[in-house]
């Protein structure tokens, strides 16, 4: 049985998977219940400084887009840091600790930028029990506006002081949470790195409107007429988590810098995808909003059922294991060539692939022969695209095959070479001559 | 409770109030909002889509889904009435699963297509409840044409001329307009009068006079039409049964199904309808499939359908079949009726005889099979009725016992069209009759303008 024993920056925990700082994490009711439910570790809900507590709006907070059959696919929150008292938090923070010794307990703090806010706080904290703290420097919305969350992740200086003081003043290992509202993600987790974080964790949520509602002509959610952008998560921000992940794992400065993945993992596979871009551990929180916290056992054992089909016994088998396949444009092989087929026994004839490729790409799928409905790729005019692959619903039918090295490529009339070129030293490219001459 | 089933001989009352309307109650009842969305979003959209590519009328299903699905349903009904007006009844009596459902994509991956009736029946039931017409009348041309018959084709192509501004007058000889969607249907199908409620929806457009009561032939005369009106389309329907050819076919309790369907239709109170306590159906088509379930559900005890051939040749869908079975029917195969026997002037047992194919041809075995029944329907099929169209100006041709038409459904007498079941070559669907009328009023109004402009 594949061993999925998690230690990230020195914190143990039975399972790779962690609750993200989020409402699921706000007192100890809830993550006594996750950690029943079975999961690895949690961090906490952000904790603010001493004094009148956060508030709320008392209307809606929350606001998604749905797929087919109302499945949710993206969340969006305008929920601010915790709204309960910093005591209050301790309390039962360091007391779910003591009931739980074998998962992980992470404390999410966000103060204002000022060492002394930072310097008074963290004690409190470490008094607790905790394994670590995270630096909330993601959230969009709302304490932004109060010059903290993502107005201090989007100032690397910023972070880079913040994460200096915090390592000064605490023992405990910090994971500095990115925003990916910000162009490029390498600055930031490159001045986390500068200020001496342990860990980076991201993506935190994105600036979004999820929806208008068209009679009274307001963002949602809306409140009392009125929107603002709230953060957007859930399966729909995946892609660009994982993209967000790879870039700092594959960053000649910042590779090797623990990762903790976050951003639209709903299943045991989007986990392990994430630890293959180079995530060491994985946080989660929309998922468990959409279904309960049940959803841990399906990852759990998704994870390991995976890890001993494949052979993986312990999870530093697989962590980073994709990282060195992701890559710049220019170095990808212009040599490879793969074509659509189009399995005809699972073929449904639903003839999307024919539309796609005939309305919006190289007109290289049937949709008659011989007078038959009949979906087939005309390999002269396909161009490898995968449209046909991902508009076709049923998983499976069409698959692109590659053309094996001196198979001729009915397209170009060329036969497919067996030497890697890319871009770099491509005829076309004007840049490649300069660097020839 | 049970009591009435075991009256001997041709009786109602045989169930209580409830079991009545519950028997009769909507067949398929209606996807309610949450449900068409569930179902909605099953949809592929496929292109050039093979289910309508498989519907007579060509509606546009994809799209009209689609458009239920991000909450357009009024845009939905007018995606089906562009085609077919009469797209509600369509959308209660098609055999969808031997047209458009037969072929949905999610039939061949999963054996579960897409409900695309159900679908229409929700968006037309929204457009309908609101009383929401789609069309307005054009310009009047001041065109007259006469529609004999008030059924599908019929209505479906009064709709379409009074569209392009023609006056239309339909001659019924029955009582209510509908044809066989007020006649025909089986009730559980066609629940809350809807086949009245869709004639004033479709004749809501205005321009449509319809006139009860005249029969060709008895009030009113082919030439008369053509003397008189500009156009002239036929949507007669089947007047005549196919006799049973068998002996004692007379005897009182031999009754023609299509009669039993319309009777118990138009029936206000279902106890007061008679039924047999064990029934026997000849026939192997989808009239003999509603007569024995319906009688099933009058609360006779013992239903049996005798088909002279295989299963596999019954023109009544597999999913009419089941039907039947579920309602407690009894299918039999290869018996041909030979002869009634009667009991005091009354229908005491049917006597069959297996059959076989020779060769190609269906024969008797010889071997025979009595069942006792005090009721038995003929429903071996209709025929067209074709002496009314005479006399009066020169015969129109006929091709196999119906009308001959051309691809325009123009008949062989100048300004007189046809459609619906009387044509040769139909299939006898509701849906087909809707194409064949509304066709027709295009190739009219063809006719009637300069090729299409006033």
């Amino acid at each position: 049985m594949a061993d999925i024993r998690n230690t990230f920056v020195g914190i143990k925990s039975p399972n790779p998977f962690w609750l993200a700082s989020a409402p699921p994490t706000d007192k100890a009711y809830n993550v006594e219940r996750a950690f029943k439910a079975g999961w690895g570790g949690v961090v906490w809900k952000t904790l603010g400084e001493e004094g009148p507590p956060v508030v709320n709006v008392n209307g809606p907070r929350y606001g998604a887009i749905w797929g087919a059959d109302r499945r949710l696919l993206g969340l969006n929150n305008i929920e601010l840091i915790t709204d309960r008292d910093l005591q209050t938090n301790l309390r039962e923070m360091k007391q779910v600790k003591m009931n739980w010794p074998d998962r992980a307990l992470v404390a999410s703090i966000m103060v204002p930028c000022e060492e002394e806010s930072w310097k008074a706080i963290l004690p409190l904290v470490e008094e607790t029990g905790a394994d670590g703290i995270e630096l909330n420097f993601g959230c969009p919305h709302g304490m932004s506006e109060r010059g903290m969350g993502s107005a201090v992740g989007q100032v690397p200086e910023y972070i880079e002081m913040v994460v200096r003081w915090c390592k000064q003043y605490t023992r405990m290992p910090v994971i500095t949470k990115l925003t990916p509202n910000i162009t490029d993600i390498r600055k930031p987790a490159r001045a986390a790195k500068a200020g001496g974080t342990d860990a980076v964790s991201l993506i935190n949520t994105i600036n979004s409107i999820t929806g208008v509602d068209l009679d009274s002509f307001a963002p949602q959610p809306t409140i009392d007429g009125k929107g603002s952008h709230g953060g957007y998560c859930g399966p729909a921000v995946k892609p660009i988590a994982m993209n967000m992940v790879a870039e700092i794992a594959r960053d000649p400065e910042t590779h090797g810098l623990p990762i903790s993945g976050i951003g639209g993992i709903t299943t045991w596979r989007d986990a392990a995808e994430f630890m293959a871009l180079g995530a060491g551990n994985v946080q989660v929180c929309t998922a468990a909003m959409t279904y309960g916290f049940k959803i841990v056992q399906e990852m759990i054992a998704g994870l390991e059922n995976w890890m001993d089909e494949k052979g993986h016994a312990s999870l530093s088998d697989i962590i980073g294991r994709a990282t060195p396949n992701v890559t710049d444009w220019q170095y990808l092989n212009l040599n490879y060539v793969a074509k659509a087929h189009i399995d005809q026994d699972a073929c449904i004839k639903c003839g999307r692939c024919h539309i796609a490729c005939e309305d919006t790409s190289h007109q290289a799928i049937t949709s008659m022969v011989d007078g038959v409905r009949h979906f087939e790729v005309i390999e002269a005019e396909c161009v490898g695209c995968n449209l046909c692959v991902n508009v076709c619903p049923v998983e499976g039918c069409i698959t692109m095959e590659p053309l094996a090295a001196g198979v001729l490529d009915q397209r170009t009339g060329i036969p497919v070479s067996p030497v890697y070129a890319n871009w770099t030293t491509h005829p076309n490219n004007p840049m490649a001559k300069v660097a020839a001459e | 409770m049970a009591t009435g089933h075991f009256i001997e001989g041709i009786a109602g009352g045989r169930l209580s109030a409830e079991q009545y309307a519950d028997n009769f109650s909507d067949l398929h009842p209606p996807l309610d909002h949450h449900e068409a969305l569930v179902e909605a979003d099953r949809c592929y959209f496929c292109y050039d889509a093979p289910c309508m590519n498989a519907c007579p009328t060509s509606i546009d299903i994809p799209l009209f889904i689609r458009q239920i699905a991000t909450g357009n349903p009024l845009g939905s009904a007018k995606t089906i009435f562009d085609q077919n007006i009469l797209g509600g009844m369509c959308a209660r009596v098609c055999p969808t699963e031997t047209l458009c459902e037969e072929v949905c994509v999610r039939e061949v991956a999963e054996g579960k297509p897409v409900q695309i009736g159900r679908l229409q029946r929700y968006a037309t039931d929204v457009a309908m409840d609101e009383g929401k017409q789609f069309y307005k009348r054009a310009e009047p041309t001041g065109k007259t044409v006469a529609v004999v018959g008030a059924g599908p084709a019929g209505l479906a192509a009064a709709h379409r001329l009074a569209r392009h501004g023609h006056d239309v007058t339909i001659l019924e000889a029955r009582p209510k307009a509908g044809g066989l969607n007020e006649y025909g249907i089986a009730a559980y199908k066609s629940v809350d009068d809807f086949a009245q409620a869709e004639v004033d929806y479709v004749t809501a457009i205005g321009g449509i006079d319809i006139q009860n009561g005249k029969a060709l032939g008895r009030d009113f005369q082919l030439s008369d039409l053509i003397r008189n009106y500009d156009a002239v389309f036929l949507g007669l329907g089947l007047g005549g049964v196919n006799a049973l050819r068998a002996e004692g076919e007379d005897t009182d309790g031999v009754a023609n199904a299509v009669e039993f369907i319309a009777e118990l239709r138009q029936a206000s109170d279902l106890s007061s309808l008679p039924v047999g306590r064990r029934v026997v159906v000849i026939g192997g088509g989808m009239t003999a499939i509603d007569a024995a379930v319906q009688s099933k559900l009058l609360g006779a005890e013992e239903v049996t359908i005798c088909y002279r051939r295989g299963q596999e040749h019954m023109n009544a869908s597999g999913f009419e079949q089941d039907l039947a079975a579920a309602n407690g029917v009894t299918i039999r195969h290869w018996l041909q009726p030979k002869r009634v026997i009667a009991e005091n002037g009354k229908v005491s047992a049917i006597e069959l005889e297996y059959t076989a194919m020779n060769g190609d041809k269906l024969a008797g075995t010889g071997e025979m099979l009595r069942l006792n029944a005090d009721q038995v329907f003929k429903a071996i099929g209709q025929s067209f009725v074709p002496a009314h169209l005479n006399g009066s100006v020169a015969s129109i041709e006929l091709d196999g016992g119906r009308i001959r038409i051309d691809a325009e459904g123009r008949t062989s007498l100048a300004k007189v069209w046809a459609g619906g079941d009387c044509i040769f070559g139909g299939d006898d669907l509701t849906v087909s009759a809707v194409a064949q009328g509304r066709d027709a009023a295009e190739s009219i109004h063809r006719a009637l303008t300069s090729n299409g402009r006033a």
